[in-house]
């Protein structure tokens, strides 16, 4: 079931700012005192997205199998070849085997959604993507009853990963999220930007996107999902637990050790281009419900 | 060896020690030019706090290998080393203003936290708070009135700078990143240099 979610972020199409601040006033409170002193300087969501261009979007990218900097993945990740890609899907499901991505995918419903994407470095961009609800892929391949978590897998293609190459880390990349956060509405999987397929960099041919998480969760190059009844390890949390924790949601009030998190720098600004302030759950407010009674501070 | 080295050191004893001030200037501008006009990417400000960071750290390693470049070598450019050590702290000082002034937007509070709360911006903060010193008394009238032996103690303190820079750079990183690393051996390597036994006395020190 496809076009659950508007896209048109307008004032009319999100939640009354004085609805979501009371929500918001209610996860300051968990997330520890003195928070809501920050809420007055705060932005609203209702600011207008204006998408970065598609050379932005591809130019400044975090994909460490081909390299570290912002500029390798543009640099490196062609010599990717991705026809003829497979995906496994595997776990908990009626319908488990290895499809050629068509198979698996080419039913789906694609639109565009327009998503705020927030890395945990504090720079953002907006991206107009073009991909079908997560939810509509996992009720395909049939969620079986005992399932509570969705684990996914970038590919491993050493010959021409210059980063798996240098062991930067340990790949393949994984990444997990909660089956119900994986069947939300906002969850996406993407394969274009702007119409146009994705360019590797980007994590073609099929990478995740969810918007109200650190851009590190939007694992790229999907090449295996996976259904489970455990919480799946997750590469950055492996690497770094005090740094990087499983549900990684943009969390203006929760400090992250290396940066702090309470505002952002929007890609393509140029050199006198001002901070803004970090949205709670990246402007998604809508997602609160599916973390009532749990402390974001503690589970971060 | 000396075929290479003699040239030099006669071509270092006709340039003046001011030429260095403003060839060390140069990329500054230059720099904010590219960052201002795309020549950086499309998040100049990183780009560029991150350019002026790694010169600072260059030229730190720089005024490090003087004293055994002159020991091993017998390449002589003491003359230059006050000009690249105060060149070292105005690139610390703009890499610091990007931060303020362009990264952070002027948002003291977070800063503030930052400093406290982040390790690579302690350390980094301690490496540029011990090298105000360091740049008040490049000038003879300090050396003067400090008196030569406790001016080069205090001036030691480079030695911490350039370590904790180094570590300031490696933190920096998500992973471990060769780069920095090789700052850090380099450096390392210059201070050790500073420790091998001499061979035969000759009387002078001519470690400063």
């Amino acid at each position: 079931m496809a076009h659950r979610w508007k896209n048109t972020l307008t004032s009319a199409d999100v939640t009354p700012k004085s609805i979501w601040m009371n929500r918001r006033s209610v996860l300051a409170g968990l997330a520890g005192a003195g928070a809501l002193s920050s809420v007055g300087g705060m932005a609203t969501a209702q600011d207008a997205l204006t998408p970065n261009t598609l050379e932005e979007i591809r130019s400044y990218n975090n994909f460490y199998e081909f390299g570290t900097g912002k500029g390798d993945p543009s640099a490196n990740a062609g010599a990717m070849d991705t026809s003829g890609w497979e995906v496994t899907i595997d776990g908990l499901v009626d319908n488990p085997g290895t499809y050629a991505l068509n198979d698996l995918i080419g039913d789906m419903t694609v639109e565009e959604r327009i998503y705020r994407f927030r890395c945990v470095e504090a720079w953002s961009m907006v991206v107009p993507w073009n991909g079908f609800e997560l939810a509509d892929l996992l009720n395909k391949v049939g969620v079986q009853s005992g399932a509570t978590h969705v684990a996914f897998e970038t590919a491993v293609m050493p010959e021409v990963m210059i980063g798996v190459q240098r062991r930067v880390m340990d790949f393949p990349y994984v990444e997990g999220l909660r089956l119900d956060e994986a069947m939300h509405p906002l969850t996406l999987m993407a394969t274009g930007i702007y119409d146009e397929p994705l360019a590797n960099q980007n994590g073609a041919p099929m990478r995740l996107v969810v918007p109200w998480k650190y851009g590190f969760k939007s694992i790229k190059s999907i090449v295996r999902i996976t259904l489970t009844d455990e919480q799946p390890p997750t590469s950055w949390s492996t690497i770094n637990p005090r740094e990087y924790g499983f549900y990684s949601n943009v969390n203006p009030q929760v400090d992250h050790p290396r940066w702090s998190q309470a505002s952002e720098r929007v890609i393509g600004g140029g050199l006198f281009a001002a901070r803004k302030d970090t949205l709670m759950f990246n402007g998604y407010p809508e997602v609160a419900s599916l973390y009532e009674g749990l402390d974001l501070a503690a589970n971060y | 060896m000396t075929a290479l080295i003699d040239p030099i050191n006669s071509f270092a004893r006709k340039v003046p020690a001011w030429a260095v001030y403003v060839l060390l200037s140069l990329p500054i501008p230059y720099f904010f030019y590219l960052a201002a006009t795309g020549g950086l990417g499309f998040e100049p400000i990183n780009s560029l706090e991150r350019e002026m960071g790694q010169v600072a750290l260059q030229l730190i390693i720089v005024g490090l290998l003087v004293t055994p470049a002159r020991r091993f070598l017998g390449l002589n450019l003491l003359k230059f080393r006050r000009a690249i050590g105060v060149m070292a702290f105005v690139y610390v000082v703009v890499h610091l203003g990007i931060w303020v002034v362009l990264d952070m937007s002027l948002r003291f509070e977070q800063m503030w936290g930052d400093i406290w709360k982040r390790p690579y911006i302690t350390v980094g903060m301690v490496a540029f708070m011990m090298m105000i010193p360091l740049a008040v008394t490049s000038n003879n009238l300090s050396v003067r009135k400090m008196g030569a032996a406790s001016w080069r103690k205090l001036h030691k303190l480079t030695y911490i700078a350039a370590v904790l820079g180094a570590a300031h750079f490696i933190m920096i990183q998500k992973v471990w990143e060769r780069e920095p690393l090789i700052y850090l051996a380099v450096i390392l390597g210059a201070l050790a240099l500073r420790y091998i036994p001499k061979q035969k006395a000759t009387g002078v020190d001519l470690r400063g």
